[in-house]
């Protein structure tokens, strides 16, 4: 009885539960205008176009349930697509250490992030937002403003491939076993000591410190994790789609809707992993949900805005109310 | 109670949004569907003598040789530019560009510098200043402004980052009495010397849509790929394909801004193609063209009769699929003219005050012959960029 309770507050009652919520509606309303969309393969091939971006909200939730920001992750996977094309340039035998060379490189990125943020203690807002920029300038100045190169088809098998002839499903794609194994992964170290610091440092910096975290570390770990996030999101799109001089434009703010629509808070502290990567499922299936409708093209951001909106401020009116926060409240 | 007046404020919100959803997306679905009223959205973009206009010099012989079309022109009037005339050479050329921000506007753009280093070794160009707005209106008017204030410049070209907020800025740059040079997007204003531009977007929109409707049978399902609205040479582009699939037996599914994004417009694909067929893709530019197409395959549909454009990426697929297709081309080439009109204006020669450049779209006839010329090309360079003659070539397009 407790237990139903419990869980009808959670889903009802706002705070990380919400997104569930949405994430149901949307997909009743996916059901009834095109019941089709749940058959095996169409399912595989939206929840592969998904995975980047889920498993981009798992990075980004280490980054803001800690306390801070990371606006340079869509330069970052653009940045890796275009790195990846100029040094694979179609030689299939480079695919591997090219790879290495982008996570050593979305490693750098997020460890320079987490310095300048903890180190120099400048707001991670200023410090990610610099990085936006140097690395689309810095693209721009290293390819003169248009991409060169080809990915090679090794390089494009994660995104674009899967396991092929199982049944029902056709097949499964690599880039929903990776989502699945990265977000697993994103789970259980929430579940670790380091875990409980980077929520702690997120919640009350002071009371973590004083009680003998290493904050600083945490903080730029959760960059570094941000930073392999954005790698592996380059490559599944580049795998997904292949090289373009737009790839990942704009994506910072999409994945930044999606973990706070998951319930986190901006500011950090609170929200689990598990409900910033549905909120990512749950942007992904909004646009499928438009598609479904055919909505003007001109009309979707506006309504997709007011959606996300509607959706924070209910689950936040609900957090508030001091009966529901003792059930609510996921810390 | 709260909480109950809450979930249904709530449920309100969200009810008034998909009910004005619902309604908005009435007129659309009436405009796709009512043939005899096409472009019933589009009224704002559309212009019908512009549009009959450009469609009619497809087939004008232009003025010039064929072997240098960017110096060709379609009905020119020409203008005399006596006033203009300068001696002694190395003159200062001044060039405020909107932006380099697409793989297009960085092939032209080398075109151009290409262009200029030769004349700047006959002895006709010095100085050659540019700058670079960004696509950003303000930081252009600026940077027009300060060419002006300068004083420097012997000859101003512009390429606007937008038509009506920079006309002012042109016709500031006019009344300074050096000769200004536009070209690619228009202004509100003809003080320029000579406004140089291909045929256009109605004419770019209609060779796709014409081709579509020519291999497709009566019925098919056509989706048209958009960049983004509100920018003239893509409305128009748009426009004209609304004019003809109006007209004919084609039903087209929707219209979907992209941003030019590949994974973007593959997601849309497979989205479109999870709910039904598509027989045929319409785009408003060819960026993305090939993720349009992987679509297919990654579905197991059979190619779509395609409309791309001349960039290199597409048309490498198009040989390699063997899928029926056409390549339109808004004519890259025309980054070339704009400064070999500066030295023709200062030596007082006439220029076109409107020179319209050909615009002929890729067939399948001559698609080879153009892969060949740009083998060594990169995959986002356009095939009809017409620098193969500057002595940079190949170099300065292969290695950007």
């Amino acid at each position: 009885m407790t237990r139903a309770r419990r869980l009808g507050a959670a889903l009802l009652g706002g705070g990380t539960g919400t997104v569930f919520l949405l994430l149901v509606l949307i997909f009743a309303g996916i059901l009834a205008l095109n019941p089709g969309f749940f058959e095996g393969p169409s399912l595989m091939a939206f929840l592969k176009q998904a995975a980047p971006l889920v498993i981009l909200a798992a990075g980004q939730y280490f980054v803001i349930v800690s306390g801070n920001f990371d606006l340079s992750v869509g330069a970052l996977v653009g940045a890796q697509v275009v790195i990846a094309a100029r040094l694979i340039d179609g030689e299939e035998s480079r695919t591997v250490p090219v790879m290495l060379v982008m996570l050593a490189f979305g490693i750098g990125v997020g460890l320079v992030n987490g310095l300048i943020t903890t180190v120099l203690k400048v707001q991670s807002f200023i410090t990610t937002l610099g990085m936006l920029l140097v690395l689309y300038g810095a693209i721009r100045l290293w390819t003169g403003g248009a991409p060169t190169g080809s990915l090679s088809e090794a390089f494009r098998t994660p995104g674009r491939l899967g396991i092929t002839d199982v049944p029902l499903v056709g097949q499964i794609p690599w880039a929903l076993l990776i989502m699945l194994a990265l977000g697993a992964g994103a789970i259980l170290l929430m579940r670790t000591r380091f875990g409980r610091i980077l929520m702690a440092s997120g919640d009350n910096e002071l009371a973590a410190k004083l009680s003998g975290a290493r904050v600083d570390a945490a903080r730029t770990a959760a960059f570094v994790l941000s930073g392999v996030s954005a790698t592996v999101a380059g490559i599944l799109i580049g795998g997904f789609a292949g090289v373009s001089a737009q790839v990942g434009e704009g994506l910072e703010f999409t994945v930044i809707t999606a973990v706070v629509l998951g319930g986190v808070a901006l500011g950090g502290g609170r929200g689990t992993a598990l409900a910033a990567m549905a909120g990512a499922l749950a942007i992904e299936a909004l646009f499928t949900l438009f598609n479904q409708m055919a909505l003007p093209a001109t009309l979707r951001p506006a309504v997709q805005g007011a959606i996300i909106i509607a959706a924070v401020a209910y689950a936040a009116r609900r957090r508030t109310r001091p009966a529901l926060q003792t059930t609510a409240s996921p810390s | 109670m709260q909480t109950t007046r809450l979930a249904f404020a709530a449920a309100a919100a969200l009810g008034l949004l998909l009910a004005t959803g619902c309604t908005t997306d009435a007129p659309a679905d009436d405009a796709a569907t009512d043939e005899s009223a096409p472009a019933a959205d589009s009224g704002e973009w559309f212009v019908q003598a512009e549009y009959d206009e450009q469609l009619a010099q497809r087939d004008i012989e232009p003025e010039g040789d064929p072997n240098t079309p960017w110096l060709q022109a379609i009905e020119p009037e020409w203008v005399d530019t006596s006033a203009f005339t300068r001696e002694g050479g190395d003159a200062t050329v001044c060039f405020s560009n909107a932006s380099v921000s697409n793989p297009w506007r960085v092939t032209g753009w080398i075109t151009m510098q290409e262009q200029v280093k030769v004349l700047q070794e006959a002895g006709e160009i010095g100085e050659f200043r540019t700058s670079d707005a960004g696509d950003d209106d303000d930081q252009q008017i600026s940077d027009i402004q300060a060419f002006v204030d300068s004083g420097e410049c012997d000859a101003l070209i512009i390429s606007p980052s937008t038509t009506a907020t920079l006309t002012p800025a042109v016709e500031t740059a006019c009344a300074s009495g050096i000769p200004v040079i536009v070209f690619d997007r228009g202004v509100n204003t003809d003080c320029a010397t000579t406004f140089i531009h291909p045929i256009g977007g109605y004419a770019y929109g209609a060779d796709a849509a014409e081709f579509l409707v020519e291999n497709l049978e009566p019925g098919s399902k056509v989706l048209a790929l958009r960049i983004l609205p509100g920018v003239d040479v893509l409305e128009h582009r748009w426009a004209a394909a609304q004019q003809i699939f109006g007209d004919s037996e084609l039903e087209v599914l929707g219209n979907e801004f992209t941003g030019g994004d590949a994974a973007e417009i593959k997601n849309i694909v497979t989205q479109y193609l999870q709910r039904g067929d598509v027989d045929g893709i319409w785009m408003d530019a060819g960026d993305g063209a090939v993720a349009a197409i992987e679509a297919f395959e990654d579905a197991g549909k059979p190619y779509p009769v395609m409309a791309g454009e001349d960039e290199l990426s597409f048309m490498r697929k198009w040989e390699e699929t063997g899928m029926t297709a056409i390549a339109p081309v808004y004519s890259n080439f025309q980054w070339r003219t704009p400064v070999l009109a500066a030295t023709m204006i200062l030596n007082g020669e006439q220029v076109p005050a409107e020179w319209v450049l050909p615009q002929e779209p890729i067939t399948e006839a001559d698609r080879d012959e153009y892969l060949e010329r740009n083998a060594e090309m990169p995959s986002l360079h356009y095939a009809k960029f017409g620098g193969e003659d500057l002595p940079g070539f190949p170099d300065a397009w292969r290695d950007r």
